[in-house]
């Protein structure tokens, strides 16, 4: 009986002493969080995709409550996010441009000239390292062996006929895809830019024409054309200026190569 | 003493190592080995842990429990011993070295539920350890784990490469390298120091 009493008892006082140490030293080493962070941490979007360069929607979170960072870099939570955040730290928000990703090839399977029958492990990195640039004659085109699709937390990429396609919808613009491109041919361009010559082939047109069915030959027809002199051809490629595009989609209609697309239809 | 101590060292880093000869601590083992850095982290907290924990119970053990007659109580003892101190030590980090406190992270609190803390404890007890004996039994052990864990990290790095079949896919192959790595350890087993 006396040992029962005794082992309680023991076990009692040290739970206790352990209890009243542990308390009394999270006083003494209680470590201030600024309470602001935790407050920006609940407007993010909480993906932790990384889009606003910082480790993590945490490491956003803590740089903003210390100042250091602007309130509109969670891309992924948007205009809504950046206001939110605005609020809590008693700043205007500044303007979030939504941008979404824009692979600018055109050349699917069967209309561009292969280099070689690539087999290895599928990666887009790996396959560079057959031969060169790409298992594509063109060395501007998605070698769509799917490392965008992989980076991509929010389900925005696929590859369609050999080549990644952006879904506009899903894509929130972290650039984590533009990020692990190997070939870097992926751009974020704002999602109110409608239109957007899907090639990024400079060679020449004669070469162009050979190696892909859709490839720009600048041959110039959309840069006449075009009522707001938005589009231009330079190093034998059309290049929209998106300040100055009013998005009717006429050179989207009149390409000869069908590689203007023109998300506004 | 000298002898002594260097035969427990290498007693518990080779031969009687926690993870391969012993079987402690596998969880840990398994789940953070995915990478050598986080295996280094995990392996170092370990370390501190154990070493910390040997100490403080051997005390506890020695001065408390065994004179009242309840050794009975060890397990138990421990358990709390060990608790108590993984959360002291952490707060104690998070103020004092917050460098060292950010490189452990998340490893200090999950080796609370470390066997192979709760093993060395009572492990000290069986062997009838004195105070300098399990100190370094508790550390050496740690820096058994340590080098069990960043040795399999590497493995695993490279298996991650490797051309395996493909149904062993995930965690099949990690067990099967793991059963690899513990055969190589058997070398060790039975050798005598002094």
């Amino acid at each position: 009986m006396s040992t029962i009493l005794l082992a309680i008892l023991v076990l009692g006082v040290l739970g206790g002493i352990f209890g009243a140490l542990l308390a009394y030293a999270s006083k003494i080493f209680h470590v201030e969080v600024d309470p602001k962070q935790a407050a920006v941490r609940e407007c993010l979007a909480g993906a932790n995709c990384g889009g606003c360069g910082f480790p993590g929607c945490d490491g956003y979170a803590a740089a903003v409550a210390a100042g250091k960072a602007p309130t509109n870099k969670c891309v992924a939570g948007g205009a809504e996010a950046a206001a939110k955040i605005a609020a809590v730290m008693g700043v205007s928000a500044g303007d979030v441009e939504k941008m979404v990703a824009f692979v600018p090839c055109s050349g699917t399977e069967g209309h561009v000239e292969k280099r070689f029958n690539y087999s290895g492990p599928i990666d887009c990195q790996a396959a560079m390292l057959f031969g060169g640039k790409s298992n594509k004659t063109c060395t501007f085109a998605c070698i769509g062996l799917g490392n965008c699709v992989r980076a991509c937390q929010f389900d925005a990429m696929h590859i369609v006929d050999g080549v990644a396609k952006v879904d506009r919808d899903k894509c929130v613009g972290c650039g984590a895809c533009a990020d692990t491109c190997p070939k870097s041919i992926i751009k974020l361009i704002p999602e109110s830019q409608k239109i957007m010559p899907a090639c990024g082939n400079k060679d020449k047109g004669a070469k162009v024409m050979k190696m892909c069915d859709f490839g720009c030959i600048g041959c110039m027809k959309c840069q006449r054309e075009c009522p707001a002199d938005a589009i231009v051809v330079k190093d034998n490629l059309a290049v929209v200026d998106v300040t100055k595009c009013v998005q009717c989609g006429h050179c989207a209609e009149i390409c000869p190569r069908h590689i203007i697309t023109w998300f506004g239809k | 003493m000298l002898t002594n101590i260097i035969s427990i060292s290498l007693g518990a880093i080779l031969i009687n190592n926690f993870i391969f000869s012993q079987f402690l601590g596998c969880c840990p083992f398994l789940g953070c080995s995915n990478k050598v850095d986080t295996a280094v982290g995990m392996g170092l907290a370990v370390v501190f842990v154990m070493g910390l924990a040997s100490a403080i119970c051997w005390v506890i053990d020695q001065y408390i429990l065994v004179p009242l007659g309840l050794a009975f109580l060890q397990t138990l003892a421990f358990i709390l011993v060990i608790a108590a101190l993984v959360q002291f030590v952490e707060m104690f980090l998070k103020k004092m070295v917050p460098s060292l406190y950010s490189a452990l992270g998340i490893y200090l609190p999950l080796i609370t539920t470390n066997c192979a803390v709760l093993g060395v404890v009572l492990l000290n007890v069986q062997n009838n350890y004195n105070f300098i004996e399990s100190l370094v039994y508790g550390i050496t052990g740690g820096v058994g784990f340590l080098l069990a864990i960043v040795l399999f990290a590497s493995v695993r790095e490279r298996v991650e490469f490797a051309d395996y079949p493909e149904c062993f896919e995930g965690f099949s192959i990690c067990l099967v390298s793991a059963a690899l790595v513990a055969l190589a350890f058997m070398g060790f087993s039975g050798m005598k120091i002094f």
